[in-house]
């Protein structure tokens, strides 16, 4: 008898153990649910916009670094003449206010840096280009 | 356009922009990497114009703006003469600072074209991103302005100090540290304002201690700060392009900086702190009688035709004599005659990075006779004569020898070990920093005593003799 009730015990502990697995199995959907939306805001669904800016303007930083370190010291003087040019892209601010503000005021501040900004644009870009036209190998 | 495509074309105009930097690592690839950055900037320009859709009457409001800052810029850079480069340079920083501050005003007095919130009622977060913008933008302004006059000679090159002004710049920061968090919480435009003004105050302030011949660590510090600025209005307007430009730019500025700053054994720090370098300091008269060897131009036209080597060491003093066509002319007889010429380059000679570099090349020199201190500093000992042109500290031995100057431990061209040392000086007056050069009383040099230009066309004639 007591054999018997062992083996009973056994099953009943079994059949417990595959209804919890079962139930397990129901819940899994809602569990994998849970990951997805761990995974999602880990790939950034759920991360302010400014963390992405971020990561960019960080690289760009070491991108610089690597990039400039390797321009040759004899260029250093274009090098500053075309870093000044592309700072000019803050352009796309200007045109901005230019293009659309409904204030009036925002759009002559937007005009007034347009041309200032134009200046650097065409001023930058060209004297680099003229000076780095006279930068030339020996006659041979 | 949608934003997305726009964000996208916003990131292939910043790469464009690494890659025009990327171009200077050579002279064969630097135009290429140019016309990349116009590109770009093209590239930049049309997205913004196809995303605001403006009407037709601002579209033409952005066409004149364009024009009249185009042409001026067209007219500026084709006229402008390479000797004035560093001014220019600086006049172009001051441009970008002024342009930032703009378009943070233009920004907070119509947030909505920027998708930054309505007035009243704008983010938080892009308050502070803007504020920094404007600040550095205004200090960038008003530096460069300085900067600009004193390269250009309408304000002396002499520190100019203020008593207590140490205090009055930290009294300042804290203002503007004060007064950002006071935009945050009001969102006031009059507070914007003083913001703008504790800055402009600001950049007059920081720039006008510093002496004439720390301007090449100057024009480079205010070239990262416009870099900077530009990287806090990208934040604003969530532009790519802004972002890696900023980044890009405000990283070359400091790494030139820090080159400089090397090239003169002084650290940041003590430059920005200033005081140092005014070009007319008084010399150190110890009241002993040193005895100088001058030539004309004769001798020296004889010492170098006879020479097997010759390496030139341009500084300062060229650009101001306007002498590089001159010195190439008398390089070009040398080489007619046999003689191997080279060029030496310190770091710091001129007034910005790569100013002689630039002037040489006008003058036709090509780039594979110019070389860096590092690459030629072992061969002065090889050379017959060093002909030292305009620059004077560069080339002081003190510096090496002397454990007491001022300038000790400044990498310095070693122009005392060629055989003869040939030194064009107007007098024998000092350098920027005030110190004596011992090099003038050793018995190996020769004091040419004139303008540089002057001095160098005379040996020309001489040398057809």
């Amino acid at each position: 008898m007591d054999a018997l009730q062992k083996a009973l015990d056994q099953l009943d502990q079994a059949t417990a153990a595959v209804r919890l697995a079962v139930q397990d199995l129901a819940n899994a959907p809602a569990g994998a649910e849970a990951a997805g939306n761990a995974a999602h805001a880990l790939s950034g669904g759920a991360i302010d916009p400014f963390v992405f800016r971020f990561a960019i303007f960080v690289l760009a930083i070491f991108v610089g670094y690597y990039v400039v370190w390797s321009v040759t010291p004899a260029l250093h003087t274009p090098l500053m003449a075309v870093t000044n040019a592309i700072s000019s892209v803050i352009v796309v601010g200007a045109l901005l206010a230019v293009g659309i503000a409904a204030s009036g005021l925002a759009a002559g501040f937007g005009f007034v840096a347009l041309v200032l900004v134009s200046v650097n644009i065409f001023g930058g870009f060209l004297v680099t280009q003229r000076m780095l036209a006279m930068y030339k190998k020996k006659e041979k | 356009m949608t934003v997305n495509l726009a964000s996208f074309l916003y990131l292939v105009s910043g790469i464009l922009f690494i890659l025009a930097l990327r171009g200077l690592s050579h002279p064969t690839t630097s135009r290429q990497g140019n016309l990349y950055g116009m590109i770009g900037m093209g590239i930049a320009i049309a997205t913004t114009l196809a995303l605001a859709t403006p009407s037709a009457g601002r579209f033409g409001l952005i066409v004149l703006g364009l024009a009249i800052g185009g042409g001026i810029g067209a007219v500026t850079a084709r006229r402008i003469a390479m000797t004035s480069m560093p001014q220019l340079v600086a006049a172009f920083h001051s441009l970008v600072g002024f342009a930032a501050v703009m378009v943070a005003a233009a920004a907070i007095y119509a947030p909505e074209s920027f998708g930054i919130g309505t007035a009243g009622d704008i983010h938080a977060q892009a308050l502070v991103e803007m504020s920094l913008g404007v600040a550095i933008g205004a200090i960038t302004f008003t530096g460069s302005v300085i900067a600009f006059l004193k390269l250009d000679g309408r304000m002396s090159g002499k520190p100019i100090m203020i008593g207590g002004r140490h205090l009055i710049n930290i009294v300042l920061g804290v203002a503007l540290v004060v007064l950002i968090v006071l935009l945050v919480g009001t969102e006031s435009k009059f507070v914007f304002w003083l913001i703008v003004a504790a800055s402009l105050v600001l950049g007059v302030l920081l720039i006008i201690p510093i002496g004439g011949a720390d301007m090449p660590v100057v024009v480079s510090m205010l070239n990262s700060y416009s870099g900077w600025a530009a990287a806090a209005l990208g934040f604003t307007l969530g532009n790519l392009a802004l972002i890696i430009t900023g980044a890009l730019v405000g990283s070359s500025g400091a790494i030139l900086s820090y080159i400089m700053c090397k090239g003169m054994n002084r650290s940041f720090i003590s430059v920005i702190l200033g005081g140092f370098g005014g070009e007319t300091a008084a010399a150190a008269d110890d009241g002993i009688e040193r005895t100088v060897k001058q030539g004309s131009a004769d001798d020296a036209a004889y010492l170098m035709m006879n020479a097997q080597k010759v390496i030139i060491v341009p500084g300062y003093g060229m650009a101001v004599a306007q002498a590089q066509h001159a010195l190439r002319e008398m390089a070009d007889k040398l080489k007619a005659n046999g003689v191997e010429v080279k060029y030496a380059i310190h770091p710091v000679a001129g007034r910005m990075p790569g100013h002689m570099n630039v002037l040489l090349a006008e003058a036709n020199v090509p780039y594979d006779e110019v070389f860096e201190l590092e690459d030629i500093n072992s061969e002065f000992a090889q050379a017959d004569v060093a002909y030292v042109i305009g620059a004077n500290d560069v080339t002081n031995p003190s510096a090496r020898d002397d454990k007491s100057s001022p300038i000790y431990g400044m990498p310095i061209l070693d122009v005392d070990k060629a055989r003869t040392c040939l030194f064009v000086k107007r007098s024998l007056g000092s350098g920027y920093a005030g110190i004596d050069n011992t090099l003038f009383y050793k018995d190996g040099t020769m004091m040419l005593l004139g303008d540089a230009k002057k001095m160098t066309e005379e040996i020309v004639k001489a040398m057809d003799h």
